[in-house]
């Protein structure tokens, strides 16, 4: 099988060298502690009294989750391998550098792996007596049931949910209020998504799922995960359509609500295609009698070279409208 | 008497990381039907950083030192799910072990044990969720009822092939429901040839 082209050096050594690229791109943003390479920190974020808002998971997925740490949003990312959760040490290093004395909340998509690892690093804090709480993100409607919530995987709605969460900490609340922002803003966050073709990965460089020539999968995860169903590429509005009334049908919106939407690039499909897609979403939400209040259309959540894209809608109300309009300046995302 | 000493051990990280290394594609690509496809790649620079870590002890290390070695430098090159599943594991055999240089191998089985018990621990997982727990346990079973190292790995392998059948409750898969059914789980794949692996290492009376 023919492998795919990338511009690497050694596959092994992918999410160094990106680091290495953020770090000298963006120095005014971002600083890392010499012992802990894999935790990136906001440089004019933390500070005394204020929340820590800690996020983090694989990489692979730029500007999530690097891009989102600066003043504003969160504090510090914990940097994994490639679509691999970060072990305990560098989440551990993002929070201790990150923390000012007011507790400390960890943010990231409900994977099992990402779990298991932050929740070593929770004990271990508590050891050092640094209180963490932690909100997952579950805003993929395409990967459980509605009555199944919790088991739902975090995708691009964590744009909306970190924006909230990171919000409310800059805002000086404490930890108890952002721990409850954050679970209300994951809770009305729906996303859904639609892949046209694989990714690979950077050491085998061959697709991680087989999507034939013509066909796209609905709700496929940002991992490649396998989605709802598989059928014929269809024209965007059709497509715009059925994620659309998933998310209405869901979300349950009374004339007049006012909504935040993200149009999402997994990875290679072009903001052309993207502002297509948007064009119909907004016809939706018109229909559906919705005020948008922002929009977002780019690549803020990607599956490295995937194609294929995903539509985020956050249902806000006045608290959410509030933390989504707040300001934050981070290296991949600023907001006046 | 025949003995696992702390340099057989360190062979047996070196036998797996060879091991996890010829397999990382076949891994990745069972995991890319049901998953997202690194686990191979997880596991092949997990057993390479607790190999290289194992060996880079000094003289004078105990089993206990071996495994805990492992464990940490596992778990740092790889978090994932794989590296506090197998880091856990780990220490539990370490302890099991203890701070010796010697155990018979007559003995060893008890510490596919432990590393069954760390990995049900860690993962909260029951067999039968079509995780890699549906290698270990019925290993550990084997283990316990004073089955020979043989013995274990074949239950082991016979656990992951029958994965194939499970529909997967917990872990990534699990979003999948009724269409995990017919592909192997990856994790229990993996699982099963590191069992094989161990068994292999621990069985000949020589320490080859």
């Amino acid at each position: 099988m023919t492998l795919t082209q990338k511009l690497i050096n050694d596959g092994n050594d992918t999410v160094d060298e990106m680091l290495a690229g953020v770090m000298a791109a963006h120095p005014d943003h971002l600083w890392r502690p010499d012992h802990a390479p894999r935790a990136v920190i906001a440089r004019h974020g933390p500070r005394e009294g204020k929340v820590a808002l800690v996020i983090g998971g694989g990489s692979g997925h730029e500007p999530t989750f690097l891009g989102f740490v600066g003043k504003g949003l969160a504090d510090a990312a914990a940097i994994g391998n490639v679509f691999a959760s970060p072990p305990p040490q560098p989440v551990m290093d993002a929070a201790m550098a990150a923390h000012g004395g007011a507790g400390v909340l960890f943010m990231y998509g409900n994977y099992a792996g990402d779990v298991m690892n932050f929740d070593m690093a929770a004990e271990m804090l508590e050891m050092e007596g640094i209180e963490t709480r932690t909100v997952l993100t579950t805003d993929d409607i395409a990967s459980a049931p509605r009555e199944a919530r919790d088991k739902r995987r975090g995708v691009a709605g964590n744009v909306f949910i970190f924006k909230a969460a990171g919000a409310a900490a800059d805002l000086g609340l404490p930890l108890d209020e952002v721990e409850r922002i954050a679970r209300h803003a994951n809770a009305r966050t729906y996303t859904m998504g639609v892949a046209l073709s694989a990714c690979s990965l950077p050491q085998t460089r061959r697709p991680n799922f087989d999507l034939p020539a013509g066909e796209m999968e609905i709700g496929m995860g940002i991992h490649g995960e396998p989605g709802i169903r598989r059928e014929a590429l269809r024209p965007a509005d059709a497509v715009t359509d059925e994620i659309m009334d998933a998310i209405l049908s869901e979300m349950a919106a009374a004339p007049g609500d006012r909504v935040a939407v993200l149009v999402n690039s997994l990875g290679s499909t072009p903001l052309m295609e993207l502002y297509i897609l948007h064009a119909r979403v907004n016809a939706r939400l018109k229909a559906a009698e919705l005020e948008v209040h922002r929009t977002l259309v780019g690549p803020y959540c990607t599956s490295m070279e995937m194609a294929g894209a995903s539509i985020t809608i956050m249902h806000l109300d006045d608290e959410l409208q509030r933390m989504i309009d707040h300001p934050c300046d981070c290296a991949m995302f600023r907001q006046g | 008497m025949a003995e696992l000493t702390p340099q057989r051990l360190v062979a047996s990280f070196a036998a797996l990381a060879e091991k996890m290394d010829a397999e990382r594609d076949t891994l990745c690509r069972l995991d890319g039907v049901i998953g997202d496809a690194d686990h191979g790649i997880a596991m092949a620079q997990g057993m390479a950083a607790a190999s290289g870590a194992a060996a880079d002890l000094p003289e004078g290390a105990s089993l206990q030192d071996v495994f805990n070695a492992a464990a940490k430098a596992f778990l740092n090159a790889v978090g994932a799910s794989s590296g506090p599943l197998y880091a856990t594991a780990f220490l539990r055999a370490g302890k099991a072990a203890g701070p010796h240089a010697a155990m018979p191998l007559a003995e060893t089985p008890s510490l596919i044990a432990a590393m069954a018990e760390g990995i049900a621990a860690r993962g909260k997982a029951e067999p039968g969720q079509k995780t890699m727990l549906d290698a270990w346990a019925p290993a550990a079973e084997a283990a316990r009822r004073g089955d020979d190292l043989v013995a274990i790995s074949a239950v082991a392998h016979a656990g992951a092939e029958a994965t194939a059948e499970m529909i997967a409750t917990l872990g990534r898969a699990a979003r999948l429901g009724e269409r995990s059914r017919g592909h192997r789980d990856p994790g229990a794949v993996s699982a099963a040839m590191i069992i094989a692996v161990m068994a292999e290492s621990w069985s000949r009376p020589d320490g080859a």
